[in-house]
């Protein structure tokens, strides 16, 4: 009975990864990591500085080849043999940790970029935005709030609003799973409560992997957590079943 | 951008007001140069000599040479310093072409044969020259040599993310070595003369004026026409797709896109296009040699493109014209020590004009302006 009530979820894993070891130069920057996510789900993977938490990233999106371990997404789609442009085609968006939009482009042009679909060299060469694709991009720009600065250049945003427009480009390549990198740096408190919501609501369909440090975010996220440490899982639960775990308090919630 | 109807406006909504002005002064001179120049009589003060026609048709091949290089530096961040070679594939493409419109009108009078290779004593046509008698196949071969050149050339290095400095380096390295290669005699192709003597072109007679102000005109043409097909493809979605890449290549690539296609691509492009203005060239000065292909030929293009103000296309064009002008002008006036005025003109633009007379003179800058539109009018337009 068990077994088969186990069975949908194991299907339902949007990412999967298995014993992944990256090394550099000798350094273990990724020791026997194995981590799971599933459709829709919400998780915060959390460590202090140099716990793998970036290299991690890297090798979910096919910037970092792992020199051992198995990286699937969707089932039968092997992460490790992919480049960085097939992997975002496939469905895995990212959000780097400092915000890189395209700072000479507009709002609205950074997010038509992000539009998934047109990728081809030559359909970008006739391609105009179809009505459906102007609508989505209006959509995008009402969810994280820059309507009003649709046609200002990216550059002159705030730091805050530049977090949000590169969202907003994950929203438009609407991929399977979102990996955010430290979304709420530099942010006011205002601000960050309500990226928290706004990553809580794109959950509802996507799966969304944050990685943080501020522990106040990560609380009102109110998901499962992931301590990294030395480029492996620590523990993983609750927040609140992390706090209470001894080894994590040690390495760095006691600190 | 979401304001523009593509399809009332295909092309003519993507033009700017720089744009427009180039054209309409391209139209201009295409129309009242070659007038002046054949029906006014040489007594008249309105008269153009026939050498200043020559002058600027040689301005107008250098000024496409300069978008060829804008569109790709400019616009997606390569900064070829080797774009030269591609300039010289398009000229010896049609430098054969009219080696082979002489026939046994040469010196050794041999039907079969150009000169320096009768010289060179050899006894038949080498393949390479084959089809050049034919001039559609010489016109293909003045867009296909660069392009196919620039494609393996682009293929290799951009799938292997070589870029900034290290590619620079590199195309430097490539027109050098074609520079050495096209000196030896047995290349086949003219070796250190390179090619010259031309007669006619298409049947009409090259020391014609006539068929030199046509050529004057084709230049200008060209040059709009040019100008037309770079401007369409930065303000498409390709072009938004380029300049992503300059800005930021990883986030190009974490996007989705194949950014090394995209390069190789716009790459070819714009050799092809270097090559077309080689092709205007070399009927207008009237040689083509392996000095086209000196490494420092190649900087001096980037320094015309620097000095318009690059990443508009028409301050390509005007940095061309400009640089060259002033070059005309003073080895006329200070034959000893021009070369110090260029040089000081480099270190000035690159010290106080990094961003170019377009970019520094608002008069000249008629680009977009990414200011936000009145409430009232987004409302209206969406």
């Amino acid at each position: 009975m068990n077994a088969i009530a186990a069975a949908p979820e194991v299907s339902d894993t949007v990412l999967y990864l298995q014993n992944i070891h990256v090394a550099f130069d000798g350094f273990k920057a990724l020791n026997n990591l194995s981590l799971y996510v599933t459709r829709n789900e919400l998780r915060a993977v959390i460590g202090p500085n140099g716990a793998g938490k970036t290299t991690m990233m890297d090798v979910i999106t096919g910037k970092t080849k792992p020199d051992q371990g198995q990286a699937f997404f969707m089932g039968n789609f092997d992460l490790k043999r992919s480049n960085e442009a097939e992997i975002a085609n496939k469905g895995i968006g990212r959000k780097f940790q400092k915000p890189t939009v395209f700072e000479q482009h507009t709002v609205y042009e950074n997010l038509e970029l992000a539009l998934s679909g047109v990728r081809g060299v030559m359909r970008a060469l006739i391609y105009s935005l179809t009505k459906a694709n102007r609508a989505r991009i209006d959509e995008v720009l009402e969810i994280i709030a820059l309507t009003e600065h649709r046609h200002q250049v990216a550059g002159s945003l705030s730091h805050g609003q530049k977090q949000w427009l590169e969202i907003g480009m994950l929203l438009m390549q609407d991929p399977e799973l979102l990996l955010v990198d430290e979304p709420a740096a530099g942010m006011t408190d205002a601000e960050t409560e309500a990226t928290a919501v706004l990553l809580k609501e794109i959950a509802k369909d996507h799966s969304v992997v944050v990685v943080e440090h501020d522990m106040g975010f990560v609380h009102s996220l109110d998901c499962r957590v992931t301590v990294l440490h030395d480029g492996t899982v620590l523990a993983e639960g609750s927040m609140d079943f992390v706090q209470n775990d001894e080894r994590v308090i040690e390495v760095y919630l006691g600190r | 951008m979401d304001v523009s109807k593509p399809v009332v406006s295909p092309l003519l909504g993507r033009i700017d007001r720089g744009g427009w002005i180039l054209l309409g002064i391209l139209t201009a001179v295409a129309i009242v140069v070659p007038i002046l120049n054949l029906n006014v009589p040489a007594s008249s003060p309105f008269h153009v000599p026939d050498f200043v026609v020559g002058l600027m048709g040689k301005y107008l091949a250098f000024a496409l040479l300069a978008l060829s290089v804008d569109l790709i530096w400019g616009y997606c961040g390569i900064l070829s310093l080797g774009h030269g070679a591609f300039f010289a594939l398009g000229g010896y493409s049609m430098g054969m072409y009219l080696m082979r419109q002489i026939g046994d009108r040469g010196v050794y009078q041999n039907p079969n044969l150009p000169d320096f290779m009768v010289f060179l004593d050899w006894k038949e046509l080498p393949w390479y020259w084959w089809g050049f008698d034919f001039f559609p196949f010489a016109a293909l071969m003045v867009v296909l040599a660069p392009g196919i050149l620039a494609f393996v050339f682009g293929w290799l290095t951009f799938r292997s993310r070589v870029t900034g400095v290290y590619l620079s380096i590199i195309t430097q390295a490539l027109t050098f070595a074609l520079m050495l290669a096209f000196f030896r005699n047995d290349m086949g192709f003219g070796g250190n003369n390179g090619l010259t003597d031309f007669k006619d072109i298409l049947g009409f007679d090259l020391q014609s004026q006539t068929t030199r102000a046509t050529l004057f005109v084709l230049s200008a043409v060209a040059v709009g026409l040019g100008y037309l097909v770079c401007r369409y493809i930065v303000t498409s979605r390709f072009g938004l797709v380029m300049m992503a890449i300059r800005d930021s290549e990883s986030r190009a690539r974490f996007l989705g896109y194949r950014v090394e296609l995209y390069q190789v691509l716009i790459f070819s492009v714009s050799a092809g296009l270097a090559g077309i203005a080689g092709a205007l060239y070399v009927p207008q000065v009237g040689i083509i040699n392996p000095s086209e292909f000196s490494p420092a030929n190649s900087i001096e293009i980037v320094v015309w493109v620097a000095l318009g103000g690059r990443g508009s296309l028409y301050g390509a064009v005007l940095g061309a014209v400009l640089v060259n002008y002033a070059k005309t002008f003073l080895t006329g006036a200070f034959p000893d020590i021009w070369l110090f005025f260029l040089g000081a003109l480099f270190v000035v633009v690159t010290i106080y004009l990094p961003k170019g007379i377009v970019g520094t003179v608002p008069t000249f800058d008629f680009r977009r302006k990414k200011s936000p539109p009145p409430e009232a009018a987004v409302e209206e337009a969406t």
